[in-house]
C-alpha cells in the first residue's frame, strides 16, 4: 500500500467522530452534553504536559511497562515458517491490556472532577483494571456483567470485589458484553451527572473509539521500536484478537503508515456463517448500535443478533468503528477461528513456551501459528498476546479432550 | 401546518393539553395489541406513539424492555408496525408518530422509511438514540417534509443546545422530565418545571413531557408547564398485568379516560 495514500488515518476521525463513514454519536440526548463534555476534556487532556507525564509514569511504575516483545523460538519451531514475535500484555498490571486505557481514563474522569466510575465487562479484564484504577485513584467503581460472564469468570468477579468494586450481574439477553453494555448506558442515563463511563474497547460514541485507540496505541508504540531494535525492520504482519477491537488498534494504529500486513481475528465459534459466532466484520453488515455506526451482527429488521465465542471478551456482536473503515479500505484484514482451534492454541503455547494465554489471545495465536507455517523463515510476526489464561481455566479444565490433542506438541 | 400542530393547536383552543400515550406495536401480539391501542385513543389519548420493539434498547427500563421483548417474541417488525398504524387509520384520525431506536429504520432504508410510513397513516417519527447531530443523514433522504420529527430535550440539555433542537423538530418537543431511562420512578416538577420555561424561552413548538408520569395528579401538574404529557410505562405496567386478560381494552379504556380528565390547561 502506497504510504501517502495511508496518510489519510492521520486525519481520523472526523470533527465528528466518523471514520470515513463509520463512528458517530447515536446516543440519547440526555447523555449527550456528557460526551460532548468529555471530548472537550479529552482534547485538553492531550494537550496537557502534566496530564501526560502522570499516565506515563503510571504505565511504567505501576502498569509495568514497556511490556516484552518476546521471541518465541519454541513456538516458531513448531510453526516451521515466519519467525513469531509475541507482544506481551499478560505481564501488564491485572494480566491485560486492559489496564493501559482504564489508567488513563480514570485519570480523565479525576481531571473533570467525577469521583464515581462504571464499566462493563466481558471477560471481566476490563471490570479487573477499571476497579483497579478505581482504587488507586481513590474512586467508587461499579462493574455491570452478563450473569453468564460472572459464571464463566468467576475469578474475575472476585477480583474485581476484592478490590473495592461492585460487581452487578445482567440478566437481560445472554447475559454477555451486549447485555452489560447496555446496562451501564442505562444505568449512565440516571447517573450521568456526577459518574464517568469507562468503555473498555475502541467502541461506543465518539470520542470513545479515539481515546481508547489513543490509549492503547502505547502496545504499537513500543512494538515498533523493540522490533526495529530486535530484527532492524519492522515485522511484515500483525495479528491480534479482535472483539470489541482495543488490543488490534492499539498494536496495528502506530503500523498505519507503515507497509506493514494487519490481521484482526474474530471468533468464528463454532462455525461461520452457519454456526454460533461472533465474527461481526467477517459476517456482519452495517448497523448502529452502542452509539456508534459500524458492522453488526443483525437480522434483515435491523434486530442486534446473539454473538456466540468461548471466550467472553470476543462474545459481541459489534465491533469499534474504525476497524470497520479498516476493513473497507482493505487496510487490515479480519479473518475468524473455530473455538475448537482456540482451545487448541491455548494448550500448545501452554506446552511450548510456558504461557498461559487468555482464551481471547488464544484467537489470535491459532490463526498466526497456521500462517506462520506459510511463510518464509525470514519473515517475522508479531502476536498480540492481549491476556493471561488465569481467568480461563474453568473453561479449559472443562473441555479436557482439547488437551488431549496436542499431548507431544513440543517436538 | 402538520396534523400534530393543529392538534396541538386545536386542544389549545379548547383549554386543553394533549395526552400522547405510548405503547409497543405488537406486545404481545397484532390483535391485542391493535385493541390496546383503540382503546387508548378512544380513552382520550390525542396523539398515540406507536413503539417500534428493538433487541437492545438502552434508553429504556425494564418495563419497555419487557414489553419490547414479548413483541419481539411475537414477531413485530418494523413493516408489521406500519401495517397495525393502517388498520388503526380506518377508523382513528389521531396523529400517530412513530417510536424506535435508529437501527431498524436504517435496515428498513431512510427514503422506503418515508413513503411506507406516511402511506400507512404515520405522522412523525421519534428516535431514540439520534440526536439532532446525527439526524440529518435520515431526514437527508426524505423526498419530502410530511413526517414530524420529534426530538427530545433533556434536563442535562444547555440552552444554547436546546436553541439548535428547536431549529431541528417539528411537531412538538419531547422533554424528558428526568435524568434517566424511561420507567424511573419520581417525577420532579420542580425540575420539569424550570427545564420546560428554559425551553419555552428558546421555541414556540409545544413542549410534551414524559417519563415518570402516571397518575392523574402527575397529569395535572405537568398540564401547569406544558401543552402536552406522554405516559408510556404506566399503559405498558397495566398490559404487562393484565395480558392475559379478555377486558385489557377496558381497563386501558379506563386509564386513558381518568389520565385525559386532568390535561387541562390551568
Ligand atoms: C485478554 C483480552 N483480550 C482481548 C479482549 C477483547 O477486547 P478488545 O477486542 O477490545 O481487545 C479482551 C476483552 O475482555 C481480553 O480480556
Amino acid at each position: 500500500m502506497n504510504p501517502t495514500e495511508n496518510r489519510q488515518h492521520d486525519q481520523m476521525p472526523n470533527q465528528r467522530g466518523y471514520f470515513g463513514s463509520f463512528g458517530g454519536r447515536y446516543v440519547a440526548e440526555t447523555l449527550m452534553p456528557a460526551i460532548l463534555e468529555l471530548e472537550a476534556a479529552y482534547d485538553k487532556a492531550k494537550q496537557d504536559a502534566a496530564f501526560q507525564k502522570e499516565l506515563s509514569h503510571l504505565l511504567k511504575n505501576y502498569a509495568g511497562r514497556p511490556t516484552p516483545l518476546y521471541f518465541a523460538k519454541n513456538l516458531t519451531d513448531y510453526a516451521k515458517g515466519a519467525r513469531i514475535y509475541l507482544k506481551r500484555e499478560d505481564l501488564a498490571h491485572t494480566g491485560a491490556h486492559k489496564i493501559n486505557n482504564t489508567l488513563g481514563q480514570a485519570l480523565l474522569a479525576r481531571h473533570m472532577g467525577k469521583k464515581k466510575v462504571i464499566a462493563e465487562t466481558g471477560a471481566g479484564q476490563h471490570g479487573v483494571a477499571t476497579a483497579t484504577a478505581a482504587a488507586l485513584l481513590g474512586m467508587e467503581c461499579t462493574v455491570f456483567m452478563g450473569v453468564e460472564d460472572v459464571a464463566r469468570q468467576e475469578p474475575n468477579v472476585k477480583r474485581m470485589e476484592l478490590l473495592g468494586a461492585r460487581v452487578v450481574p445482567v440478566p437481560s439477553g445472554t447475559g454477555t458484553l451486549k447485555d452489560a453494555m447496555n446496562e451501564a448506558m442505562r444505568y449512565w442515563v440516571g447517573a450521568v451527572k456526577d459518574t464517568y463511563y469507562v468503555i473498555g474497547s475502541v467502541a461506543g460514541p465518539h470520542p470513545y473509539p479515539m481515546m481508547v485507540r489513543d490509549f492503547q496505541q502505547i502496545i504499537g508504540i513500543e512494538a515498533r521500536e523493540q522490533i526495529l531494535k530486535e530484527e532492524g525492520r519492522l515485522a511484515d504482519m500483525l495479528v491480534a484478537c479482535v472483539g470489541g477491537g482495543s488490543n488490534a488498534m492499539g498494536l496495528f494504529y502506530p503500523f498505519r503508515n507503515d507497509s506493514v500486513e494487519m490481521v484482526g481475528v474474530e471468533a468464528g465459534g463454532t462455525g461461520v456463517p452457519n454456526g454460533k459466532h461472533a465474527a461481526t466484520l467477517c459476517a456482519g453488515s452495517v448497523g448502529v448500535l452502542h452509539g456508534s455506526k459500524s458492522y453488526l451482527l443483525q437480522t434483515a429488521d435491523g434486530q442486534i443478533q446473539e454473538a456466540h465465542s468461548i471466550s467472553a471478551g470476543l462474545d459481541y456482536p459489534g465491533v469499534g468503528p474504525e476497524h470497520s473503515y479498516f476493513k473497507d479500505l482493505k487496510r487490515a484484514r479480519y479473518v475468524w477461528v473455530l473455538d475448537d482451534a482456540v482451545l487448541k492454541a491455548f494448550h500448545l503455547l501452554s506446552r511450548t513456551e510456558g504461557i498461559l494465554p487468555a482464551l481471547e489471545s488464544s484467537h489470535a495465536l491459532a490463526w498466526a501459528v497456521e500462517q506462520a507455517g506459510r511463510m518464509d523463515r525470514d519473515k517475522i510476526l508479531i502476536v498480540n498476546l492481549s491476556g493471561r489464561g488465569d481467568k480461563d481455566l474453568g473453561i479449559v479444565l472443562s473441555k479436557k479432550e482439547s488437551q488431549q490433542q496436542v499431548k507431544g506438541a513440543k517436538k | 401546518m402538520s396534523l400534530i400542530a393543529q392538534t396541538f393547536k386545536n386542544l389549545e383552543q379548547k383549554g386543553r393539553r394533549a395526552l400522547v400515550g405510548f405503547v409497543t406495536a405488537g406486545d404481545p401480539d397484532i390483535e391485542k395489541s391493535l385493541a390496546v391501542m383503540e382503546a387508548m385513543i378512544e380513552g382520550g389519548c390525542d396523539i398515540l406513539e406507536v413503539g417500534i420493539p428493538f433487541s437492545d434498547p438502552t434508553a429504556d427500563g425494564p418495563v419497555i424492555q419487557a414489553s419490547s421483548q414479548r413483541a419481539l417474541a411475537g414477531g413485530m417488525n418494523l413493516t408489521k408496525a406500519l401495517g397495525m398504524v393502517k388498520a388503526l387509520r380506518q377508523h382513528h384520525s389521531a396523529p400517530i408518530v412513530l417510536f424506535s431506536y435508529y437501527n431498524p429504520i436504517l435496515a428498513y432504508g431512510a427514503e422506503r422509511f418515508y413513503r411506507d410510513a406516511l402511506a400507512a397513516g404515520a405522522n412523525g417519527l421519534l428516535v431514540v438514540d439520534l440526536p439532532f447531530e446525527e439526524a440529518g443523514e435520515l431526514t437527508g433522504k426524505w423526498p419530502g417534509k410530511d413526517l414530524d420529527l420529534i426530538l427530545l430535550v433533556a434536563p442535562t440539555t444547555p440552552r444554547e443546545r436546546m436553541e439548535q433542537i428547536a431549529l431541528n423538530a417539528s411537531g412538538f418537543i419531547y422533554l424528558v422530565s428526568m435524568t434517566g431511562v424511561t420507567g424511573s420512578a419520581g417525577l420532579d416538577l420542580e425540575q420539569v418545571t424550570h427545564t420546560a420555561n428554559t425551553l419555552k424561552s428558546v421555541t414556540d413548538i409545544p413542549i410534551a413531557v414524559g417519563f415518570g408520569i402516571s397518575t392523574p395528579d402527575h397529569v395535572a401538574a405537568v398540564s401547569k408547564v406544558a401543552q402536552g404529557i406522554v405516559v408510556g410505562s404506566a399503559f405498558e405496567r397495566i398490559i404487562e398485568k393484565n395480558i392475559n386478560a379478555t377486558d385489557l381494552p377496558s381497563i386501558i379504556f379506563q386509564y386513558a379516560k381518568t389520565l385525559k380528565a386532568t390535561a387541562l390547561k390551568p
